[in-house]
């Protein structure tokens, strides 16, 4: 066995151990929890999980998630869409520091745009809307996206595009019937990076959202109270926010390889 | 690959414009709007030049907080490029096991960062957690991380690792697999150690993803917040404390406008100049090396 698979093997017990920690935790009770250190839960329950597929606060904690990253999701591919088809196919005034900008954008710590942006949702009057987190997290996956986008449809040779036109396409039906199909796995590779970075952040999500959109991450800073932390919901919790993003990945695995070099391969 | 020269091309980038200027500009207008400012209240408003940067910059917790959060970032890198290499160069390639390592693999990447937090700041503590457990038991160590400013340190760094590695090591795979085999048998006949295959076709070959990752990796751990505010709080004390976190604490918690606005200001600031030079290297490597 080589040394280099010696340290995957390592790895990926290093990877499973926190996870399966957190498991162990959700199907214990507080109670078990506190009395002591055990490796597999002596009475296993889901209790935990009833309490947050009944109590409201929780699951529509789950709901608001899911709506402001699907709507993010759409709203940065339909407009990165065609933006990467120009960096990839046109020279314009002003193209290098657009891209070089669009970049520092998803640099940018959301931290600095914290205070700014709240007063800003609350004065057109999108504050605690799902509307409001889309558009505020299009800040980092916008730039993303046609940064990605764009590296797919440079590997399109730019012959298709000539013969489609000298066929009498125009652009519109072109890149819609034509273009977009031939990218499909650079689409999915896309979407799949703007739902994770939407689904993951929390610090902007929780800064524009009080009670109507509230993520479900902000939701699991609740399980704090003066009764002492409760434990096991909160361990639940955790494992229900792992189940999307699982699923996502098994969707992609076969781009996955091929979509981690963001086309750039 | 020749471009055509077409300014018309604009209107294809306009919505992206007026969308990512939307949550840019305005908001960073605000932010230049507070940092020259003192205000007290809607309609008393005074102007102070640049007194916050001032008062900013010559603070000490700022330049702690910075130069902690260089020692992080570099830290950060030392560990998960060459990890994620070795990951990335020990992953099976092909059959059933492939998928399921890479689906494992990509898992700790979308759990969403305060339940990364919360994962750690489960598995860590020494009364409930299996790591801390552990470690003060069986290792007969002493740990406890938001008591000790160095196993805070440990602790949040362990959790990065854990966290993002996974990015690196996919990239890396990715470069990897577009190695066409004809290489290898090249190489096996010319009778190249493992080094010498590293190091003159896969290392090459990755440099690509590699600067990718490099670039991730530096500003996402340049920018790191939600995950530490988790597990340490800033803590103990500030050992802590990196840069976003510094500022929230003044902007949202404090709520100093005009010091957390100009601190703002220079954090985007040294964020752009890391940004440019990053950019650059990126485009004069990624124009000499094998961008096909």
């Amino acid at each position: 066995m080589s040394r280099s698979r010696i340290v995957v093997i390592v790895w990926y017990v290093f990877l499973l151990l926190p996870l399966y920690w957190l498991f162990n935790m959700s199907l214990k009770t507080n109670a078990e929890i506190l009395s002591g250190l055990t490796l597999v839960p002596r009475n296993p329950t889901l209790a935990n999980y009833r309490t947050i597929f009944t109590d409201p606060t929780w699951y529509s904690g789950y709901i608001n998630s899911l709506t402001y990253v699907v709507l993010n999701t759409l709203i940065s591919l339909s407009v990165a869409l065609p933006a990467a088809y120009a960096f990839s196919r046109y020279r314009f005034i002003g193209d290098k520091h657009m891209f070089f900008w669009l970049l520092t954008n998803r640099m940018a710590p959301a931290a600095v745009f914290l205070l700014p942006f709240f007063q800003l949702y609350q004065t057109i009057g999108l504050f605690d809307t799902h509307i409001a987190v889309a558009l505020a997290h299009c800040l980092f996956n916008v730039p993303l996206a046609v940064w990605i986008l764009e590296g797919f449809m440079s590997g399109v040779p730019k012959e298709i595009d000539e013969t489609a036109y000298i066929d009498g396409y125009g652009f519109p039906r072109f890149f819609l019937t034509i273009f977009v199909p031939l990218i499909r796995s650079g689409i999915g590779v896309t979407a799949f990076f703007c739902f994770m970075f939407s689904w993951v952040e929390l610090l902007l999500a929780r800064t524009l959202t009080t009670v109507n959109a509230k993520p479900i991450a902000a939701t699991m800073t609740r399980t704090v109270s003066a009764a002492g932390m409760d434990w096991a919901t909160l361990a639940a919790a955790g494992v229900l926010t792992i189940v999307p993003g699982a699923l996502v990945i098994w969707f992609v695995r076969n781009y996955i390889a091929k979509g981690f070099a963001l086309g750039r391969v | 690959m020749g471009k055509t020269e077409n300014n018309k091309a604009w209107f294809l980038v306009l919505p992206v414009f007026v969308i990512v200027a939307f949550s840019a500009i305005i908001p960073l207008i605000t932010v230049v709007n507070y940092a020259f400012q003192d205000i007290l209240g809607p309609q008393d408003r005074y102007w102070v030049g640049t007194e916050w940067f001032k008062e900013v910059l010559t603070d000490d917790a700022l330049q702690e907080a910075l130069l902690r959060q260089l020692v992080f970032s570099t830290a950060v890198l030392l560990v998960e490029i060459p990890l994620g290499i070795v990951l990335a160069l020990g992953m099976p390639a092909r059959g059933a096991g492939a998928s399921a390592a890479l689906v494992l693999m990509a898992l700790p990447l979308l759990i969403p960062w305060n339940v990364v937090g919360t994962i750690w700041q489960i598995f860590a503590r020494g009364d409930i957690g299996l790591a801390g457990w552990f470690i003060n038991g069986p290792l007969g160590l002493d740990y406890n991380y938001t008591a000790d400013s160095f196993d805070a340190w440990i602790t949040i760094l362990v959790m990065d690792v854990w966290h993002w590695t996974p990015l690196v090591a996919l990239l890396c795979y990715a470069g990897l697999r577009a190695i066409p085999d004809a290489y290898y048998q090249a190489a096996s006949i010319d009778g190249a150690s493992r080094w010498a295959v590293f190091r003159h076709i896969e290392l090459p070959k990755m440099r690509g993803v590699l600067l990718i990752a490099v670039l991730l990796r530096f500003m996402d751990s340049f920018t790191i917040y939600t995950e530490p505010f988790v597990v340490t709080g800033g803590g103990p004390g500030n050992a802590t404390t990196f840069l976003s976190i510094h500022l929230a604490k003044i902007a949202v918690g404090q709520f100093d406008l005009g010091p957390a606005a100009a601190i703002s200001i220079v954090y985007f600031l040294i964020i752009l100049t890391l940004s440019f030079v990053f950019y650059n290297v990126m485009i004069r490597v990624g124009t000499g090396s094998s961008k096909s």
